[in-house]
């Protein structure tokens, strides 16, 4: 059978922009959290009354930690709904859950925690379950052929 | 019932979210340019499809279920039943989407499962 899918043929290695795209996703998704983390910890929050509610969030959103995870967290987004276009959810799912390994070293190096060894060997054990899944062709379905053109009857349909 | 209810849109409201937005992607069709009008004019064409904003409401309601659940239960009881939705993403791509999960794909699942499992373990 003829493949034309852009991860490759089966069995084929991921290309090189999958695997860049991959890695953003592992570094911005886990980045934005350990930065809003460290935004929401610098805010003493009160919600009521309404005062102290406006000056909760005008103190959330003046916080550059805030925007700076806002903003990692939109590239994550992006990154990955880029990255789908191209290759398998059921590829793409667990590769990024290497972003658990990359959280344990960011909140290690910008929030100064502790790593355990059992969570070391957790870490260890995603990258030997990332590794078997980048053994997979990372795509299985065929591209859709005109897929533009399905956008415009999708969106006579409704 | 409450921790079904919560616990379910977690693992199945947050996958089948993804799946929608997966579906629409292969919709769109690939990537191929990234300049930042060419990702704009990219992500304005996945927006015009339905599927990309019923995933995206599913993962907002998923996102909800889940800061409910921590509100409720400890972290310790709501994030290993989270990597539930590994398995339902890999069953998911299979029926919804149609894609081959080859036995390699499902052992690596597998294995991740347990990997993010023995992390949350290790971080209590």
């Amino acid at each position: 059978m003829k493949d034309d899918t852009a991860g490759g043929k089966p069995g084929s290695q991921p290309r090189l922009k999958t695997i860049l795209f991959i890695a953003i996703m592992v570094v911005a998704g886990p980045l934005g959290n350990v930065l809003l983390s460290r935004g929401m910890k610098q805010v003493r929050p009160s919600l009521w009354p309404l005062d102290q509610f406006l000056a909760t969030a005008f103190h959330i959103f003046a916080a550059p930690s805030i925007w700076m995870g806002i903003g990692s967290l939109i590239t994550f987004f992006l990154a990955n709904i880029l990255v789908l276009s191209w290759v398998d959810y059921s590829f793409v799912q667990p590769a990024s859950s290497i972003g658990y390994g990359v959280s344990a070293l960011l909140g290690y190096i910008i929030l100064g925690g502790r790593i355990i060894l059992l969570r070391w060997l957790g870490i260890a054990v995603i990258c030997t379950g990332v590794f078997i899944v980048g053994r997979t062709a990372p795509r299985t379905t065929k591209v859709l052929p005109g897929a533009p053109k399905l956008v415009e009857a999708e969106l006579e349909r409704s | 019932m409450l921790q079904f209810v919560l616990f379910t849109l977690i693992v199945v409201s947050g996958t089948g979210g993804e799946l929608c937005v997966s579906r629409a992607m292969k919709q769109v069709g690939e990537a191929e340019r990234f300049s930042p009008s060419a990702i704009a004019q990219f992500v304005c064409r996945a927006l015009r499809i339905r599927w990309m904003w019923l995933g995206v409401s599913m993962m907002a309601l998923a996102f909800f279920a889940l800061l409910g659940a921590l509100t409720i239960y400890n972290v310790s009881f709501v994030v290993p039943v989270t990597a539930l939705s590994y398995g339902a993403g890999a069953i998911g791509s299979a029926v919804f989407l149609r894609e081959h999960v080859s036995p390699t794909r499902w052992l690596g699942v597998g294995v991740v499962t347990l990997g993010v499992l023995l992390v949350f373990l290790g971080s209590k």
